[in-house]
């Protein structure tokens, strides 16, 4: 029982991280076509200024949390300022080179300002303790993480639904430049696009520091590779399809993890993306991506 | 009300009209007709600001060159498109806001529901998403998408394309309602007779060139330039 339930809250925590990401990059490229692969960088941006943050100005925890939401949107919307703008326009190679270039310069800056080694920013550890619900030992960390995604993707949701910026992104997915012809600014659509993206990295950047403890130059980019997998999975630039393929990831580790001998561990990785395979080779557009959602994206 | 003159459009490096000039006064219908391939897309996305182009583009003695497609549309130019391009995956409802997406005053709501109620069969689907429409309707859902905003100009690129003759009826006979609100409108067109008969003022374009205009009385019921029409298509 005991058991059981650890490692259903592992699946949904791992998969809440992934989903997390994965709508951030989802949201980002059903609009413009940019495979944004300097999330990951946004990601290790909010944990260094908590870093700096928590050294210069308070370690309360609430304080540092909105300034880790705060600079992951702000950089994520000058990115979108100085770097993507410039290239909406072209094609879809150039938008993910200039991303990577963004990525690579990023990590740098990162390894020249701050260190190549771990700087430690351990304010939000306390989040992670063992709590006894009923007869069960659980992560409390894992029940923010999964309760916070879900709270966090309803939200979303009823943007993209309710507000008429968010109806404008959703229509954007099919024809921008409709859009445009609606009189709705092109700039603006592009800019909340990246400012929901930043906020969500936000989130998985408290909960990644609550885990780790600590800030490393590359520590948004196995988290940010995992979430491109699930974007694939789920079919690239579908929200659902993002969320869906997020939390099937994180079943999919778990459960790899469950039922592989210890002695295969090392394998683990590697059967979960035999799996991911097969299922791409069941639907080559992903899970959520009919044939007919398929379209020019600007 | 819309002054065009010595109009180029350029697709890349591929010229596609050459220098045209036309002029749509205020609460005219005015008919752009014209072979497939004659440019009659090109001139509306020239004054949309979807394709570059030369020449002048005055709207209500305005120069618009340098606005970019979301002041154009501010400055009350709106377009039913080629193809209609509406909103497949939002409702019908919503795609009727997109349309009204500029406006800030309470009164969105209501015309949203008069629209709705003057095509019941998309207040039957407003909820519905609109990919599932028919083409008429679909037809029907842009020319309302576009007037949501209170243009000063409406541009309609072949809306009775691919229409069955009756549903071709509906277009032509909102086009007249329009005309009689006092609409400006400027109607591109393959349909010549049903356009003619619509329209105050014509003109007919070829290979990117204005061949003939004048008041539609001098073109009769259209069957003439039929022939005119596809005797140019080489
Ligand atoms: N996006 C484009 N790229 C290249 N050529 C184009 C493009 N759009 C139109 N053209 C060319 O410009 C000419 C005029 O096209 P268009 O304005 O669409 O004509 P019409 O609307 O009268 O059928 C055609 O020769 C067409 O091939
Ligand atoms: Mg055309």
């Amino acid at each position: 029982m005991d058991y059981a339930a650890q490692q259903l809250l592992n699946a949904l925590s791992f998969g809440a991280e992934y989903a997390l990401i994965a709508v951030g990059l989802a949201i980002v490229f059903s609009i413009m076509g940019l495979v944004n692969f300097a999330h990951g960088e946004v990601i290790a941006f909010g944990g260094y200024s908590m870093a700096v943050v928590g050294t210069v100005v308070t370690g309360n925890p609430l304080v540092l949390m909105a300034a880790v939401l705060i600079a992951c949107v702000s950089v994520s919307l000058l990115l979108e300022r100085v770097a993507f703008r410039t290239v909406r326009k072209a094609d879809i190679t150039t938008g993910l080179l200039t991303a990577f270039g963004v990525s690579i310069i990023l990590q740098n800056l990162y390894l020249l300002l701050g260190s190549p080694r771990p700087i430690s920013a351990t304010q939000f550890i306390f989040l992670d303790r063992t709590l006894l619900i009923g007869p069960v030992h659980v992560s409390s960390l894992q029940i923010y993480e999964t309760v916070t995604t879900i709270a966090a993707i309803l939200f979303l949701t009823l943007f993209l639904k309710r507000s008429y910026l968010g109806i404008a992104m959703r229509a954007a997915s099919r024809d921008f430049q409709m859009v445009r012809l609606c009189g709705i600014r092109a700039n603006r659509v592009v800019a909340t696009a990246f400012a929901i993206s930043g906020l969500l990295a936000g989130l998985a950047c408290i909960f990644i520091m609550a885990r780790r403890g600590s800030v490393t130059p590359h520590m948004g980019f196995d988290p940010v590779l995992t979430a491109f997998i699930a974007c694939v999975l789920g079919g690239f630039g579908s929200l659902p399809g993002a969320v869906l393929g997020g939390f099937i990831l994180g079943f999919l580790e778990v459960g790899v993890l469950v039922l592989l001998p210890q002695t295969a561990g090392g394998l683990a990785q590697a059967a979960v993306f035999l799996v991911v395979a097969l299922l791409l080779f069941w639907r080559p557009d992903g899970i959520l991506t009919p044939a007919t959602e398929k379209g020019d994206k600007l | 009300m819309l002054e065009i003159s010595g109009l180029k459009v350029f697709h890349g490096p591929i010229e596609a009209v050459h220098g045209i000039d036309i002029s749509v006064p205020e609460g005219s219908c005015v008919a752009l007709l014209g072979p497939n391939g004659a440019g009659k897309t090109s001139t509306l996305s020239a004054i949309t600001g979807t394709a570059r182009a030369t020449g002048t583009i005055r709207l209500e003695g305005r120069d618009l060159a340098g606005l970019d497609i979301e002041d154009r549309f501010r400055a009350g130019i709106s377009i039913a498109p080629e193809g209609r391009r509406i909103f497949a995956n939002l409702t019908v409802f919503e795609n009727l806001r997109m349309g009204a997406a500029t406006r800030t005053d309470g009164g969105i709501e209501r015309d949203i529901e008069e629209w709705l109620s003057r095509f019941p069969i998309l207040g039957e689907r407003r909820s519905q998403s609109a990919g599932t429409l028919s083409g008429g309707e679909q037809q029907m859902l842009t020319i309302a998408r576009a007037l949501l905003s209170k243009p000063r100009i409406l541009l309609l690129d072949e809306p009775s394309l691919g229409l069955a003759p009756k549903i071709i009826g509906q277009v032509f006979a909102l086009i007249e309602d329009l005309r009689h609100e006092g609409m400006t409108i400027l109607l591109v067109e393959q349909n010549a007779g049903a356009a003619i008969e619509v329209a105050d003022y014509v003109y007919v374009l070829a290979n990117g060139l204005v061949t003939r205009h004048g008041p539609s009385g001098e073109f009769g019921d259209g069957s003439g330039l039929m022939g005119e029409l596809t005797g140019v298509h080489d």
